[in-house]
């Protein structure tokens, strides 16, 4: 081969590694963005600025939510390299293998998370004095760092369930949401979930840039990518501390539910359910642990909120929807009168009453609560002359009424989950009586029982229509987002069927007699002109439970309650009491007098709760 | 003609000067950038790298000059003493040096310390240069012998008195030159080539290899047992049967001579030979060698090797790829800055520049390398003495394998070989010597009018 066929070889060879090398140079540098990738995820470290979430305050500007320091361990697994595991162990006070255990569960395997760039929290919402322990010695803990947060304080402990509780997000949430990262706090419940979106604010970033002992040194292009967090919007709340305190206190030692609106704006006064937990405990580090006690009380169910999840039968609160529905019908007025023979002659005397005047009228009835009554009132309005005898017929449009109340549909608040409650159907009927089922069938429920049940907040929510002769608000615990309007959706009037104004009126006077001289006569407040209704709701499985639905004052009514009290017996016992304390304490700031503050205290150290709620002791009632 | 030879600088090729011009000045920038921290940036201080470098560099500028204006036939008259002197001084070191990281290569005066290995490059190039000129052209196997001799003295000194096996890799780059100057013929290096091919295949996927000499059972060997005797014995036999079929196969369809079929033979059975042989070869090396080498093919090794040995080449690469078209910016460069690639102002210096100055500067950069060892290949065969153009080939092909080897290493292609990349990578020692290397020739290559021998 002559010399200069192998300069050309020598040439072409020298080129053509060159032109591979380009290839190569091209392939990584330019093609492949892993490499990219790999450089930002080793050489930034990508702070994320949390936003504190918003300040809740109540309907008088007192804060019930704010927010406290607390502080995340962050761990990058693949900077642990020379980490002094057994030390952080210690002042963790966990073991080797639960440490091991941490990074598996982030990267799937030791060996996978000693190349894992990624940022786990290692330990969540650690208290000052242990963030100073560990801060101490972070410069031996490789790979290791602190992330301040923010975390729920409550500075009552009170509206547990109305608040909701913050959390870490769940994977899943992470997964399909382009807004949350792991790590990130999500309202779970109350609240705190309804009002995420303007209770989160908006999380800002810095760009850090890191050497390779893991040293921060100082921001990517001085900050220019940073970006500040915005504070969440503050919300106004429509809860008075006071009264919910109040509210919760009286309830101690009790299962149920109280419910207060102001039926002039549908705003939520309180909203309170027993048992309850302070909302404190479950924030930091003991979230896990409290939560789990908690979820495991089966018979108290303290997550459950009974004032807007349970449902139960109104008893003979019901009986004021039958006086209504009736005389909207045209087959009941004022002076219509009804016999009653300690029951209902036309039904064997079932469902049955107790000693009072007999015959009588709708006045009287209401206040003495008359079993036999209602059975007439209600069978008078299926067994209505317009549908000629089609007692399905009478039973739909008596079930349109019940419907334009809030009852067997969410009356559409705020919360996370509001209750339909239990409204029968004639399909249901047709099923249980067969096709051709008569008023008797279903005569019970004239009086609130049978398939019928109202959550507490439902309850109140047609104390409202009544109160306000017509019409209700959406109940809503929020008035104020921020600073902007309050929701136009709140003022809206959801007008029910029953538009004849007398008969409210006619109504709302048997009302004001239960205070004067019926069933509940021993809840009545001087000075405070109370419309109330007791009930007695017959509970399959124990004792009846107490309820009593009310509005003050008579005139412009300011506050709706409903009370019930799981196995309390009769209205009378425990529900009126409650909600009378309730209705002075909203409208006088205050419960006065000896014998009020008796009645306080009695309701405070009643102890419902230890009796076994599966034996009865007081025979059925109906009033 | 004569007369015009006033100046000093007269016939200076002055291409190959501003090339390395251009290579040294943006190898000190890139210095700078490398050990570049914002913190104490202002400040000159000659114990910084950036500074000593920039003292390297006025030595060898100073260097160069003094090479252009001494005599020319002072490098052809002393090659062997030359030659020898290094040689010597390359023992010497193993017992007056410093221990520097396991290897017995440096001898230090106060801060500066040196390298002779360095040396022995463009000596070895000017003693075999001074040999193969200087002999009858006919002799072709004494020649080969005395140039092999001539290159393994100082490989061996390098390899086992110094322990510096990277630095002895480069001597493979006087196989071109001998190629060039047909002692070695073409196909040698093609089996040479294949070899290494075959080696890098038969290590990646020894698994094949033991299928092919898969055992009567039909059952594949475990590729941990590939040192049996019962796989060796099976790998001989295989290699001997190829070499059957194959120099059959060349016997019988394509008529030719025997000496034909032996070197066909000899190419087919060194690379089935090392293809069955090299997985067995690597078990045996040193671990710090077979680490590299399974690391850099991605073969499954311990967490505790792969963090010893595939952490240079991934934060090289990462530092590199990470760069993009046009890169970060000059001081911007975050893996650089923040020390994540090791080694980075000298053996991995490449990194910066990816980093830094993206797939702009890395293609600018190896096209500005192969200019120059093309240039240099076309110089040397413009002269008349065969000294001058056997010197230049051995001063390209010196510069073609730093090349490679650096590069290939940086980009993931090679394992980890450490070696620097001429001009840019820190030391006085290899800048130094790489400028003598360079202009020893520039300076021949000047008296290429004159000079006849």
């Amino acid at each position: 081969m002559n010399p200069n066929a192998k300069r050309s070889i020598l040439l072409a060879f020298a080129g053509l590694v060159v032109l591979l090398y380009g290839f190569r140079l091209f392939y990584i540098q330019v093609v492949d963005d892993k490499y990219k990738l790999d450089a930002r995820n080793q050489a930034f470290l990508y702070v994320t600025d949390y936003p504190p979430r918003g300040t809740i305050y109540d309907r008088n500007g007192k804060k019930l939510v704010h927010n406290q320091v607390a502080y995340d361990l962050m761990v990058v697994p693949r900077q642990m390299k020379g980490c002094d595991t057994a030390n952080l162990c210690a002042i963790l006070n966990i073991t080797r293998e639960e440490f091991n255990a941490r990074l598996i569960k982030f990267s799937g395997s030791l060996s996978e998370s000693a190349k894992d760039y990624r940022t786990y929290i290692f330990e969540s919402q650690m208290l000052p004095e242990l963030n100073a322990r560990i801060l101490e010695r972070l410069y031996k803990f490789k790979g290791f760092y602190v992330q301040t947060r923010t975390v729920r304080k409550y500075t009552y402990p009170i509206a547990a369930h109305l608040l909701g509780y913050v959390g870490e997000v769940n994977q899943s949430l992470v997964d399909t949401s382009s807004y949350y990262r792991p790590g990130d706090y999500i309202g779970k419940s109350g609240i705190e979930k309804s009002y995420e979106e303007a209770l989160r604010g908006i999380k800002g970033v810095q760009i850090k840039m890191r050497d390779v002992h893991n040293n921060i040194k100082g921001s990517f292009k001085n900050g220019a990518y940073d970006t500040a967090s915005i504070k969440g919007q503050d919300l106004i709340c429509t809860l008075d501390a006071d009264l919910q305190l109040l509210g919760e206190k009286l309830m101690v030692n009790k299962r149920g539910g109280i419910a207060a609106i102001d039926p002039s704006t549908g705003e939520i006064l309180a909203l309170v359910t027993s048992p309850t937990y302070d909302p404190n405990i479950l924030v930091g580090r003991d979230f896990s642990k409290n939560y789990q006690l908690l979820s495991e009380d089966t018979l108290g169910l303290p997550l459950i909120n009974r004032a807007s999840q349970s449902f139960y039968p109104p008893g003979s609160t019901f009986k004021l929807m039958d006086a209504l529905i009736a005389q909207q019908e045209g087959v009941l007025d004022e002076n219509t009168q009804y016999p009653c023979h300690s029951g209902f002659p036309l039904n064997h005397g079932m469902p049955g009453c107790h000693a009072h005047a007999s015959p009588l009228a709708m006045d009287y009835a209401i206040a003495q609560s008359c079993n036999s009554y209602f059975s007439y009132v209600f069978k008078s309005i299926i067994d209505n002359k317009k549908y000629h005898g089609d007692t399905q017929a009478g039973f739909e449009a008596w079930r349109k009424y019940i419907l334009s109340f809030g009852v067997g549909v969410r009356v559409g608040t705020d919360l996370p989950f509001d209750a339909k409650g239990s409204l029968p159907t004639q399909a249901h009927y047709d099923k249980v009586f067969g096709k051709h089922w008569h008023t008797m069938n279903v005569i019970s429920l004239g009086i609130g029982q049978a398939e019928l049940s109202l959550t507490p907040l439902q309850m109140c929510n047609v104390v409202c229509s009544i109160a306000n002769r017509g019409y209700f608000y959406a109940p809503h615990v929020i008035r104020k987002i921020g600073n902007a309007n309050p929701l136009e959706k709140w003022s809206l009037r959801h007008y029910t069927l029953v538009t004849n104004k007398q008969a409210y009126e006619n109504v709302i006077s048997g009302m004001a007699n239960v205070m004067k001289e019926g069933t509940a006569r021993a809840s009545a407040i001087r000075g405070i002109d109370m419309c109330g209704k007791t009930g007695t709701a017959q509970n399959p499985h124990g004792d009846n439970h107490s309820v009593f639905v009310c509005f003050a004052p008579r005139i412009n009514p300011k506050i709706c309650v409903a009370v019930l009290v799981e196995n309390g017996g009769q209205g009378a016992w425990w529900s009126a009491p409650i909600a009378s304390l309730m209705v002075e304490q909203y409208l006088t700031g205050k419960v006065s007098g000896d014998d009020r503050n008796a009645i306080k205290k009695r309701m405070e150290e009643g102890n419902l709760i230890d009796i076994d709620p599966t034996i009865k002791k007081t025979n059925p009632a109906y009033w | 003609m004569r007369e015009k030879s006033e100046s000093i600088f007269y016939n200076v090729d002055w291409f190959i000067v501003v090339i390395y011009l251009l290579l040294i000045g943006m190898g000190w920038m890139n210095i700078y950038s490398a050990v570049y921290d914002p913190a104490t940036s202002d400040v000159f201080d000659v114990s910084r790298l950036e500074s000593k470098q920039m003292i390297f560099i006025g030595i060898s500028i100073v260097l160069a000059f003094s090479i252009i204006i001494m005599d020319a036939s002072f490098f052809t008259a002393t090659a062997f003493f030359l030659y020898g002197g290094i040689v010597l001084l390359n023992i010497a070191v193993r017992f007056l040096g410093t221990d520097i990281r396991g290897s017995h290569s440096w001898f230090k005066v106060g801060s500066l310390s040196m390298q002779p290995a360095e040396f022995a490059k463009w000596a070895t190039g000017l003693a075999l240069a001074k040999y193969l000129s200087g002999v009858s052209k006919a002799d072709v196997v004494n020649k080969l012998f005395i140039a092999l001799g001539i290159i393994a003295v100082p490989v061996f000194v390098i390899v086992f008195i110094q322990n510096e096996t990277g630095c002895a890799l480069v001597f493979a780059a006087f196989i071109f030159v001998l190629y060039r100057e047909g002692i070695i013929p073409g196909y040698i290096l093609l089996a040479g080539i294949f070899a290494a091919v075959g080696a890098v295949i038969g290590i990646k996927y020894p698994g094949t290899v033991v299928f092919l000499a898969h055992n009567v059972e039909g059952k594949l060997i475990e590729p941990t047992k590939i040192t049996s005797i019962e796989y060796n014995g099976r790998a001989i036999a295989l290699w001997v049967g190829f070499l059957t079929i194959a120099g059959i196969l060349r016997l019988l369809v394509v008529r030719r001579t025997f000496k034909q079929f032996f070197f066909t033979g000899v190419v087919i059975s060194i690379f089935t030979g090392i293809f069955l042989i090299a997985p067995v070869v690597v078990e045996k090396l040193p671990d710090h060698m077979k680490g590299r080498i399974k690391c850099w093919l991605g073969l499954p090794v311990s967490r505790a090797i792969h963090d010893k040995y595939a952490y240079n080449t991934d934060q090289s690469m990462i530092a590199i790829g990470s760069g993009g078209w046009t890169g970060k910016g000059y001081l911007q460069g975050t893996q650089t800055k923040f020390r994540f690639v090791p080694e980075q102002e000298t053996d991995f210096i490449f990194c910066t520049v990816g980093e830094e100055w993206g797939f702009a500067g890395t293609g600018f950069l190896i096209i500005l390398y192969l200019v120059l060892i093309m240039r240099l290949i076309i110089m040397s065969e413009r002269q008349r003495s065969d000294f001058t153009r056997i010197y230049g080939y051995a001063v390209a092909a010196i510069f073609f394998i730093h090349l490679v080897v650096n590069i290939g290493m940086t980009v993931g292609l090679l394992p980890v070989i450490g070696i620097p990349l001429p001009f840019f990578s820190y030391g006085g020692s290899s800048l130094i010597s790489f400028t003598i290397l360079l202009f020893i020739f520039v300076k021949l290559d000047s008296h290429r009018l004159l000079v006849l021998r």
